[in-house]
């Protein structure tokens, strides 16, 4: 059962949720840029767990699907078809074996996430399939590569789709101050809080750079400061002043200060945003930051309650045997309950 | 709550799951050795929903699971261990294993050695010596998997990052920067003096054991001409470079 790359973009990796708790031996956590899409994806294909998907950056690709299978397809969406039909972002779709998909360049947004139903089969790592290129764990997909998958476990399942929250056009990021945040100087602090930014062409797994037509934002306190912890989502200011974000494969130390993190559930907004977005950082208190916060298992859990079941019109459907209709709409699966 | 200079360690709240223990800003050795007896007694008596622990030069990190009601327990849990002793003048553990890797220095293998041996006022020689001459620590493992801060050297080794950066230094480099050395795990940039080439890489997937530097661990540099790091490079297949570990205790 496999998957090969046909080729086109050169940034496509195998991303699940990373490998957390690995600070101490100098790995961080790593995983896809957009988490969020990894658990969009888990809700449509009604899967217990986050699957490992293919992290597709900017460009798309074309993939021979050699075996049946149902798919996601979620994150920035993409011109997707599926040997020339269109198919609906969102959505989940069944693949008939041999079958060519083809996706597109990011219509908005900069991560497409395709995720097989019953997930890529790959050896892990530290508990974790995901490439984390920075630290020299796998490698982007090669064209002609090809990737094992696993049996869709519920092939019969029907077809569902998700109306998914915007998360491509910038906006607000919560901040919660750090332990350097008092490094900076209170007129600094006050107008990095209130200028408005756009994101620049520096961004990657590693982290994403933030331009501002005028200011800096330095501090003098910077020289000869011990490297200390960093984290995603971490805004360091480098030599020059200006601000930078740290992402899924940043370095687990360094020496720049930070003027605070940007909360978790707002990285995927930044992850996704194309260059000349424009964002501003908003200092937030620890517990309005916390009660943003939401578990894994609890946006997991939401999600499934958004998931509804495609209803088709069959006059509509140019190939009916390449779709599973009638299971479709008898399986019985109530994505409500 | 001032981040600067604290006379006593302070807990700092790193985003929405961890606390940072910061026993100073700046590197020195009476710093890390606090930093590692830190880590050891929280080692030995864990703090309940405690997750993860690691340390830097200067820092100790605690993740944990759950809210803020995980973060103020844990935090006063920290606060009781921090009052059980005095941490920054807790000497320094002996070393546990001692690490001997050959080193080729200067020329094509450590292009920044005659700048590095300038800047802490040595003939090239004689910084060779005096680099091989004693052991270094692993004083914390970061930036890059598996790769270990390593310390502290004499006095004139403080010296400075270079002004510009060294755009690509190959894994198994030694480079060093403020009284630190370095055995590099990945091709990168660096601001550090690549100072040598060994054939030794910390962290490789290839090997069973993923990572070799661990706390507890000391280094030694032997050097080694330049044709001989040649023929040890052309056959490496642990990654090891020819390396001898002893266990010293």
């Amino acid at each position: 059962m496999s998957v090969t790359f046909l080729g086109n973009g050169p940034a496509i990796t195998i991303q699940d949720l990373g490998r957390p708790n690995q600070i101490a031996a100098g790995l961080s956590r790593g995983g896809a840029m957009d988490q969020l899409a990894l658990l969009e994806a888990a809700a449509l294909l009604q899967s217990p767990s986050v699957l490992p998907a293919l992290e597709i950056a900017g460009f798309g690709g074309a993939f021979k699907i050699e075996t049946q299978t149902r798919i996601a397809l979620t994150g920035s969406p993409m011109a997707a078809s599926l040997e020339g039909l269109p198919l609906a972002w969102n959505h989940t779709h069944m693949i008939p074996a041999g079958a060519t998909l083809q996706l597109g360049a990011c219509r908005s947004g900069s991560y497409g996430y395709l995720t097989f139903a019953g997930g890529i089969k790959s050896p892990p790592h530290l508990g974790s399939q995901s490439a984390h290129l920075m630290a020299g764990i796998g490698a982007a997909l090669a064209p002609g590569e090809r990737i094992e998958i696993n049996q869709d476990p519920d092939p019969d399942a029907a077809q569902m789709a998700l109306a998914t929250e915007p998360r491509f056009d910038g906006g607000i990021l919560h901040v919660v101050a750090g332990p350097q945040t008092d490094l900076f100087d209170e007129a600094t602090q006050t107008a990095f809080f209130s200028a408005e930014f756009t994101k620049s062409n520096r961004a990657n797994r590693q982290g994403v750079g933030l331009d501002h037509p005028s200011l800096k934002f330095g501090t003098d306190l910077a020289a000869g400061l011990a490297s200390d912890f960093i984290m995603q989502g971490d805004i360091q200011q480098t030599g020059d002043g200006v601000p930078y974000v740290l992402m899924a494969e940043c370095q687990t130390m360094g020496g720049y200060p930070r003027i605070g993190t940007v909360v978790p559930q707002d990285l995927p907004k930044l992850a996704q945003a194309q260059p000349g977005t424009r964002f501003i950082f908003k200092l937030v208190s620890r517990a309005q930051a916390e009660a943003l916060a939401k578990t894994e298992a609890e946006q997991l859990k939401a999600l499934r309650a958004k998931v509804t079941t495609v209803v088709r019109n069959p006059a509509d459907m140019s190939d009916l045997l390449s779709y599973q209709l009638i299971s479709g709409v008898t399986a019985g699966h109530d994505p409500e309950g | 709550m001032s981040t600067h200079a604290p006379d006593s360690p302070v807990i700092l709240p790193l985003g929405l799951t961890a606390l940072i223990v910061r026993f100073g800003l700046k590197a020195g050795p009476d710093l890390t050795a606090a930093v590692k007896a830190f880590v050891a007694d929280l080692e030995r008596d864990p703090i309940a929903g405690v997750t993860e622990i690691a340390c830097s030069l200067t820092t100790v990190m605690v993740s944990f699971d759950g809210g803020s009601s995980v973060r103020d327990k844990t935090t006063k849990a920290l606060q009781e261990r921090l009052s059980r002793r005095h941490w920054t003048s807790v000497a320094s553990p002996d070393p546990m294993r001692r690490w001997t890797i050959p080193v080729a220095f200067g020329e094509a293998f450590g292009p920044d050695l005659t700048k590095a041996a300038r800047a802490a006022c040595l003939s090239e020689k004689d910084a060779i010596t005096d680099l091989c001459s004693q052991d270094v620590d692993v004083l914390t493992l970061g930036f890059a998997p598996g790769q270990a801060y390593l310390g502290f050297l004499k006095d004139h080794w403080n010296i400075p990052r270079m002004e510009a950066i060294n755009p690509s230094v190959p894994a198994g480099a030694l480079i060093l920067a403020i009284r630190q050395l370095i055995v590099f795990t990945n091709e990168n940039p660096t601001g550090w003096h690549h100072v040598g080439q060994s054939g030794f890489l910390p962290f490789s997937l290839e090997r069973a054991e993923p990572i070799l530097l661990r706390a507890g661990d000391a280094l030694r540099f032997t050097p080694v001409p330049p044709a001989e790091m040649t023929s040890i490079l052309a056959d490496n297949p642990d990654g090891l470079g020819q390396a001898k570990l002893e266990v010293l205790r």
